[in-house]
Formats: structure tokens, sequence, C-alpha cells
């Protein structure tokens, strides 16, 4: 009895602390540890920034005071020579032009010249502006929208839900390309912009795509952030938050929401791979961006012409693509890694 | 069950009403719009111009249009291109279908085949390097666009290796019909397949090989091991079936969707004249009839394969019936 006493009563120093970790903090280290991930986090974050400035240094860079402007007449210097940008076609008759190659140096038209004389290299930059910014702002508009409906419809339930699911139903099986051609038509008719009530949105403008873009995933987002919702209602710390008197608010804001947004956090860098892709396919199609804007999707197509002669203006885009999807891929995975190991998301290593 | 069947296809009926009519609203509100003058030819006389009106019944009001091209479209079948004067659109979808229906299948078959020998390969070479090969080799496939990807195997195959042996057999860009020449046709459609499934095997994969790994923990595989058996058939035999009935309804929606026109980026960078490269010109020049043809062709095949994966999923599974 006297050994039990003595160690009971051990001072207080002694005994171990117990530190609570916030579920939070301990997701946040466990992405910390994955290299992978960090690493994909990194390429990201670098392509973003250097393309998000583009405007700033991007003309510098091409030795040219507007890079997005035709640039038909110019020359510039290859090994120390000056030649046209645009280069007489070959044969007897010297038909035709082609615009200039790469010429690999940093400082004049590095990736060469697409089919109005435009550097490439400095037109990936404009474009990753554009691609980025309406895939990264589609996806954040789409993943906010769906939660907020989701929520709305998991926890009201009954009819409120059935109307709510259907409509996103009809949503999915709408026909996308109809209504990008629809409003980029009527674009091209009013160049002054689109008026909406008191909304005045310019023609050129990238608020279009990403609304659009945001649209369309709406249902994609939704399916998944309901189904935790619905689960997430069922369970008893909502019921005895029920019990204990908890308004409406406080049961959305304080009990259910904290508990869903896992999943939306896993499915946001997945949504912002997809919505580039979308963006892309549609910028290639002419119902996306918008000339004079540019978007990688655009400078693929603007090479098409020139593939078998100049192949890198439609190759070059394609691979910061591929870059930038996968790096947000595998940061992906690692978020979903990071915030629930044992999820049935898990579709990686 | 009947019960549930029966209401999945009335609400098919309705979404298809749903659609058809939005698309037709739309189609109505974009600026720049007037058929009659698409129709009318060049520099149309106000009489001409009233003439056609009258005879198209453009200058009922849109409700009676609405059902008008809805009959033309569905019961005589005699809905007339906007664009294209006198050009019958219903025999024009028929004709391209058959395009689009090889590409999609040959597609799906590839994948569905390619996918299931990449996922469960993956998860029975799981602790060994090939499984995060397999896997990185699977993201790659679903990070690269397909627009950037046939446009590269247009390079490669028509350009600069065309000459070479390994491309020499490549005919020029487009689709030749399986009566018209069955070689041809399938040595035009092998890379289009190609480009098409690389998407869908690597998403795929990685959703398989997660099932598989899933499926393993739970007790009956433990009673199949315990049982002695390889683990080569553990997971073929026992784990698949299990695992096959996620990819199963996934299939079901990608190859509607696919069908639907989802395919309209391959079919337009490989000149393929199906469907999609019927409803990407259609839209360029703002043909409705067309576009409300193809938009019902696409609909119809989206919401049927979802009720009848839906359908599927709840046999496949009696977990999932609804009560």
């Amino acid at each position: 009895m006297a050994a039990i006493t003595e160690l009971v009563e051990a001072p207080a120093d002694l005994r171990p602390e117990v530190v609570g970790r916030n579920p939070w903090a301990l997701a946040a280290r466990r992405l910390w540890r994955n290299r992978l991930a960090m690493a994909a986090l990194v390429l990201f974050v670098l392509i973003v920034v250097a393309c998000l400035a583009a405007p700033l240094y991007a003309y510098h860079l091409a030795h040219l005071s507007n890079p997005l402007a035709p640039n038909l007449n110019g020359t510039t210097v290859v090994g120390g020579k000056v030649v046209p940008v645009m280069q007489q076609g070959g044969g007897t008759l010297k038909l035709g032009e082609t615009p200039i190659g790469p010429t690999w140096d940093v400082h004049h038209y590095f990736l060469g010249a697409d089919d109005i004389g435009r550097d490439v290299a400095a037109l990936l930059l404009y474009g990753g502006r554009s691609s980025l910014l309406i895939g990264i702002g589609s996806a954040v508009f789409c993943c906010v929208g769906a939660t907020v409906i989701a929520l709305i419809a998991g926890f009201f339930g009954g009819i409120t839900d059935s109307i709510l699911s259907r409509i996103m139903d009809i949503i999915w099986a709408f026909p996308v390309f109809l209504l990008l051609f629809s409003i980029s038509t009527e674009l091209l008719t009013h160049s002054q912009g689109f008026q909406f009530g008191p909304v005045h949105i310019s023609a050129g403008s990238l608020w279009l795509p990403t609304i659009i873009i945001a649209f369309i995933y709406l249902p994609y987002v939704y399916r998944p952030v309901r189904g935790q919702v619905l689960s997430v209602v069922q369970k008893e710390f909502v019921e005895a938050a029920i019990a204990s008197g908890a308004s409406n608010r406080r049961l959305v804001f304080s009990e259910i929401l904290p508990n869903v947004v896992s999943t939306v956090i896993v499915l946001l860098p997945l949504m912002i791979a997809t919505t580039i892709l979308t963006e892309v396919a549609l910028s290639f199609l002419s119902i996306g961006v918008q000339p004079p804007n540019v978007s990688w999707g655009t400078i693929i197509s603007d090479g098409e012409d020139l593939l078998y002669t100049r192949p890198w203006v439609s190759i070059a885009p394609g691979i910061m693509i591929v870059l930038t999807v996968l790096a947000l891929n595998v940061l992906g995975d690692g978020v979903r890694d990071a915030l629930d190991p044992r999820s049935k998301l898990r579709l990686g290593a | 069950m009947l019960t549930f069947i029966v209401r999945r296809l009335a609400w098919t009926v309705l979404v298809m009403f749903v659609i058809t009519a939005l698309t037709f609203l739309i189609f109505f509100k974009t600026p720049g719009v007037d058929p009659a003058r698409a129709l009318a030819g060049r520099s149309p006389s106000p009489q001409t111009l009233a003439e056609i009106r009258a005879s198209f019944g453009l200058n009922r009001p849109l409700p009676i249009q609405y059902l008008l091209m809805m009959k033309q479209l569905f019961v005589t079948r005699s809905l007339v291109s906007y664009s294209n004067q006198g050009l019958l659109v219903v025999p024009e979808i028929a004709a391209a279908a058959p395009a689009t229906l090889s590409l999609v299948f040959g597609a799906a078959v590839l994948w569905v085949v390619l996918a299931i020998a990449m996922g469960v390969a993956a998860a029975l070479l799981r602790g060994t390097l090939l499984d995060p090969v397999l896997m990185i080799l699977a993201l790659i496939g679903i990070s690269a666009p397909v627009v950037w990807v046939g446009t590269l195997a247009n390079y490669v195959s028509q350009g600069t290796l065309h000459n070479s042996f390994l491309f020499s057999w490549v005919p020029p860009l487009g689709y030749t019909s399986f009566t018209t020449s069955p070689s041809l046709w399938f040595k035009g459609l092998i890379i289009p397949w190609i480009t098409l499934s690389i998407l869908y095997i690597g998403f795929y994969a990685r959703v398989l090989r997660a099932n598989l790994i899933e499926v393993q923990n739970e007790d009956f595989v433990r009673t199949a091991r315990a049982k002695g058996l390889r683990e080569s058939r553990v997971v073929v035999r026992h784990t698949l079936r299990n695992s096959m009935i996620t990819f199963v309804s996934l299939f079901g929606l990608d190859f509607g969707a696919l069908v639907a026109g989802g395919a309209l980026i391959t079919e337009v960078v490989f000149g393929i004249h199906g469907v999609g490269f019927l409803t990407y010109e259609a839209f360029q020049a703002l043909d409705l009839p067309t576009i409300m043809a193809v938009v019902v062709f696409g609909a119809f095949f989206i919401v049927l394969i979802n009720a009848m994966v839906d359908i599927a999923y709840a046999w496949l599974d009696p977990r999932v019936r609804p009560t």
C-alpha cells in the first residue's frame, strides 16, 4: 500500500505533460512531412507566381515593349545577326511566311515566334496568367458555391434536398458548349461588353469563362460534399447540440461545417486541375479566352497551323500544363493523405 | 425495383424536356441570330424574308416554334438545317454517329483492358518499385490535356516520323467507315483511340487500385488467403469483383458523356467527322436545328446511361437499393 501511495503522490513536475493538438495542426504536420507533396506545392507556387507576375517582367525578358502585340515586321538578333521575325518562305517563288524558330537565347524569342510574330516564351507567361486565374478562380467559386448548396440541401433535407439535387442533375447533363458559344458570340457582337443589371463585365474579361466553368462543375463538388453533410447531420453530437437548444445557424457553422470542410479542402487542388484542363480545351475551341488575351489553350490552337514547321508553338504550352496539373494532382494526393489517411476517397499510393 | 426503374425513366423524359427547352431559349437570346436571313441566301428582299418566316414558322410565338421543332425532330424527322439549305438534320446525325461510336467504343475497350491490367498489377506489386512507377504513369495520363496529346500525336505520326517505318502506315487525318475499308478504318482510328484512352486509363487504374486495396482488408479476403490460395487468384477472383462496382458505375457515366459529344476535342484534332465534330460546326454556324438535334442526341445518351448505371448499381450491390 505504501508503494502505491508513493507513486500517486509523486511531485507534479515528474508527471508527463499531455498536450492536446488541434487536428488541423496535426494534418499540417503530416502534409509537411510528405516531401513529394511539398515539392509539388513549391513547383505549383513557382509557376503561379511566375505567370501571375508576367506583366511586370515579360516585356523585359523578350526585349519587346508589348509582347502581346503582333510583330509582323520586326527583327531580332540571332547569333549576332539581325534577322526578320517572319522569314520568307522557301522555294523559287518565295511564297508564304514562316515565323522564326526557337533561338534558345533568353532575351530574343527563346522559343521562337508564333504566327503573328509574338514571342512564344513571353506568351507562355501571359497565357499562364489567364489560365491560372481562370482555373484557380473558378475552382474556388465552385467549391464555395457547391458547399453552400450542399449544406442547404443536406441540412434541411426533404423537398429542398430533392429539388436541389434534381437541379444539379440537370446542370450536369446540360450541353456546356452551347452556353459558352452563346455567350462568346454575344461578346463578339457587343464589343462594349456584357451588361447584366448593375453588373458590367467587359468583353475581353476573364470573368465569364471563370463563372461558367465554376457553374458547370458545381454538381461535381456538390455530390460528395452533400454526402458528407448527410452523414454528419446524423451524428450524435449534432443531435446533442439540437437537444441543448442550438440555433440553426450555430448548428451549421459550428457543428456541421467544420466537419465538412476537410472534404472540400481535399477536392480543391483536384478541382483546380480539372478547371485548368477544361479552360485549355475551351480556349482551344475559341470559346474560352478571347483575343487579344491569350491562354495556354489559345497558344496551342495558334500553333496548329504551324505544327509541322514550328512545333514548339503548340508543344510548349502543353508541357507547362502537364507540369502544373501534375503538381496539383500530387499535392491533392498529399492533402488527402494528410487530412484523412483512411479516407474512402483514396485514389493514389 | 420496378417502380424505381419507371421513376428513373420518367425523370429522364423530364430532364430531356428541360434541356431542350433551355437550349431553345438560350439560342434565341443570342444576338446576331436571325434564321430567316441565314435561310434566305444573298441579299434577300423583305418579301422573301417574310415568306421564309411564314413557311418555317419563325413568326409564331416561341413555345409554338419549340413544339414545331420537336415534332419535326422526333415525329416527322424532316428537320432542315438553317445554314446548309435543304440538308436534313436527322439523317446527317445518323450518318455521323458511326464515326463517334467507333471512336468511343474502341477507346473504351482499350482503356478498360489497360486500366484493369494496370490497376491489378499495381495492387499486386504493392511495396515493390513498380507500384509507384505505374501510379506516376497514371498521374501523367491524367495531367495531359487531350488537346495537346492529340496535337503531339499528329506531329509525331504525320510530321517528322511519318516517313520512318514506325509511322508510315498512318493514313491522313480523317475517318473511313468500316464498310468502305476495314483496314483503313482501323489504321486511322488507332492513334485517336490511344489518345482518347490515355486520360481514362490513368484515372481508372488509380480508382481500381484504391478499391482493390480497400477491399483487401475485408474478412472474406482473409478467408481466401487462409485457405491457401495464390495471391493472384485472391486478387483477381475475389477482390476484383467487389472493386468493379465503382469501376462499372464510373465507366457508364464517362462512356455516356463521351458518346454524347465529349469526344468533341479528339474528333476536331483528328478530323474525324462524328457527332462531336458536327456539334462544333453547328455551334460556329449557329445552326439551331443541328444544335437542337445534337443536344437531344447527347442529353438522351447521358441521361439514359445514367439511369442504366443507377439501375445496374442497385442490382450489383444490394446495399444500395433504395427503400
